[in-house]
């Protein structure tokens, strides 16, 4: 029972350890190697990555949902560019023009409906014709993108509007726009998840789908939900990032489907489901920044960042599993 | 009777549906534009779709093993880029830059073999992030440069993308010999039986004296040898390549192994039907080009077909059309 304890704290610990030393090792490497005057932990240099980890990080909260939930969503990335484009070019539409800076909530208004039912279409696909998730997904990726093509050809989308820039970098107290999205985001997600009843099915559907049948947890309807969830949370990336850059060229959001993911198996979340929290998804995704940012701190370049990124996946998967090999021996007994 | 005649057509529909959507897809484009099914045509399709085929062959042992392969994608960029600069290095030149780019591109497959197949780690996060180290590796490689052969007219190696023997292009042949020898170690080799068996019920067959890690192994070890191939296509048609020509492509490769009847669960599917796979996306994409429209249109076709195809196969199974989720 005591090893258990210290297993699961060693488990749950372990991305916040590990983002610990990150930070050690950054800076006293920086201190080396480092080109800038300016350490690693400076204050405006962490609100820096914690507003840059947002358009990931808004869609990997979205994504462990889907992930305790057993499914897996592979289309966000194509979602995030069809709704940016949707925000950006309705802006420049004849009636949105006539109404002035009032055009910026009805453009991302529309965004957000787009992310939402392009969720739908995923989550009703899953749901009435029992095709595993991760295929309808890889079908709806390519889909997806296609739309985004087809919307603008292989132009890119660009309205720059000033308001609505300065909305997008308005901070409180350092805290930019895009950080606070994501804060606010992963608070209430970690809400729903922790104290909730949807929250509560969602990890029971998770863990053993004909068990949650039998509770009386309506699966389809419940995973419907998520998948909109998703949607919806991939716009709003989308939203808070476009917002401020103005321009989106039809290729965004390529890969973000597995940067997503990466963060949260990071953050200890399960491929198979029933189990993942918030709070490492959000551990993943800052992990992963400080990894990006920091190894461009020593100057180190994206080839190493790629290189080093993908080892510690594969090193994480490695540790996980030992230690639930261990567990899963004591119960055999 | 009348009865069990359409019992046995729609059997006959739900094992071979795929290859019956083929040849109505086939007949109707022909007929609606003749210039379809020109030889010249043909041959243009099945060569621009050698690439992606090639790629699909070797996914499909993997995925019949139950397992999945994000990082071909990934890999075939690092092959095309290794043998590309292999080549321009007086110390290699063509003859020994193409075996020594096999050997590599093989050898990080041997690691992703051992470290699905005897860690017995998840293959998806595995190859996820093979993707990207390996991404990281090809950019280290070329410097982030752009790979390109300087003297094309003085090089044999353009042969194997852009040569023909026999009025028939290489890469067509290349596609079709792999296919037919994957085929056959597939169908008709004991270690062919054991992939089937190792994806079908892992636990099952380790019992049986399998030895599963092993067969696991050689699943990536035949995917990284036809990804290797699939670079070196790639290499020798453009003379030239980017750091991220394959980007992408597994799940385009997925895709058509999908659509080809292979379950994501292993244990079904063969190399003949992710052929036809390869061939529908590769024809959909030309019908849809040669009926003017842009090729991003193909990408919504493609997820309509896949949708499709995999929702009948699973309807056609459990009897019913709709899921029974609750």
């Amino acid at each position: 029972m005591k090893s258990d304890n210290m297993s699961n704290l060693i488990k749950n610990g372990a991305i916040w350890g590990f983002i610990v030393l990150e930070l050690i090792f950054f800076q006293i490497a920086g201190e080396f190697w480092s080109l800038s005057e300016r350490a690693f932990m400076d204050l405006d240099n962490m609100l820096l990555l914690l507003k840059q980890s947002a358009p990931i990080g808004i869609i990997a909260v979205g994504m462990t949902v889907i992930m305790i939930n057993g499914n897996i969503d592979l289309s966000v990335g194509a979602i995030y560019a069809l709704c940016a484009i949707v925000m950006l070019d309705s802006m420049s539409w004849p009636f949105m023009e006539s109404l002035g800076d009032w055009a910026i909530p009805l453009a991302w208004l529309f965004a957000l409906l787009t992310g939402a039912v392009l969720g739908l279409i995923n989550g009703i696909i899953v749901w009435k014709t029992g095709v595993d998730a991760f295929i309808v997904t890889l079908g709806s990726m390519l889909g997806y993108r296609g739309l985004v093509f087809m919307y603008n050809g292989e132009n890119p989308t660009y309205h720059l509007n000033w308001t609505m820039v300065d909305i997008a970098e308005w901070d409180i107290f350092g805290v930019e726009t895009p950080a606070l999205v994501f804060l606010v985001v992963a608070l209430i997600v970690w809400f729903v998840m922790t104290r909730t009843v949807h929250g509560r099915n969602a990890y029971a559907v998770g863990n053993n789908r004909e068990a949650a049948v039998n509770a009386a947890i309506r699966v389809g309807p419940h995973m419907l939900i998520n998948f909109v969830l998703i949607g919806f949370l991939a716009a709003l990336s989308a939203v808070t990032f476009y917002s401020g850059s103005g321009s989106v060229n039809p290729n965004d959001g390529m890969l973000f489907e597995l940067w997503a993911i990466t963060a949260v198996v990071l953050g200890g979340t399960k491929l198979i489901g029933g189990a993942g929290s918030i709070v490492g998804t959000f551990g993943g995704v800052i992990a992963i920044q400080l990894l990006r940012k920091g190894l461009g701190h020593i100057g180190a370049d994206t080839a190493t960042v790629n290189l080093v990124i993908g080892l510690i996946l594969i090193a994480v998967l490695f540790l996980d599993r030992q230690l639930n090999v261990k567990g899963k021996e004591e119960l055999k007994v | 009777m009348a009865e069990k005649n359409l019992d046995a057509v729609g059997r006959f529909l739900a094992r071979q549906g795929i290859l019956v959507a083929f040849v109505l897809f086939m007949v109707g484009f022909s007929l609606w534009n003749p210039r379809f099914i020109d030889i010249d045509n043909v041959f243009g399709v099945i060569r621009s779709s050698a690439i992606l085929g090639v790629m699909a062959l070797g996914v499909t042992f993997v995925v019949i093993g139950g397992n999945l392969d994000l990082s071909v994608g990934s890999l075939m960029s690092f092959s095309a880029i290794v043998v590309l600069d292999l080549h321009e290095n007086p110390a290699f030149g063509p003859y020994l830059a193409i075996p020594a780019m096999f050997a590599m591109t093989m050898a990080i497959g041997a690691l992703i073999g051992f470290l699905v197949g005897y860690l017995r780690l998840n293959s998806l996060i595995v190859t996820l992030g093979m993707l990207s180290a390996i991404h990281g590796l090809t950019l280290t490689w070329s410097g982030g440069q752009n790979m390109d052969i300087a003297n094309q007219d003085a090089t044999w190696f353009g042969v194997f993308g852009r040569g023909t023997a026999l009025g028939i292009p290489i890469p067509v042949l290349m596609f079709g010999l792999l296919a037919a020898v994957l085929a056959i170690l597939l169908a008709k080799t004991p270690f062919g039986r054991k992939v089937y068996a190792v994806g079908g019920n892992g636990t099952a067959a380790t019992f049986s004296g399998i030895p599963r890690a092993r067969v696991v192994f050689f699943t990536y070890i035949i995917s990284s040898f036809c990804v290797a191939t699939a670079g070196l296509i790639q290499a020798s048609r453009t003379m030239g390549a980017q750091n991220t020509v394959g980007q992408g492509m597994e799940l385009e490769v997925l895709a058509a192994v999908i659509l080809g009847g292979a379950s994501l669960l292993g244990g079904s599917g063969t190399v003949f039907k992710t052929v036809i796979g390869v061939l529908i996306l590769g024809f959909i994409q030309n019908g849809l080009l040669l009926a003017g429209l842009e090729f991003y249109v193909q990408f919504v076709v493609t997820w309509v077909i896949i949708i499709l195809a995999v929702w009948l196969d699973i309807a056609t199974k459990r009897g019913k059309l709709w899921s029974a989720i609750a």
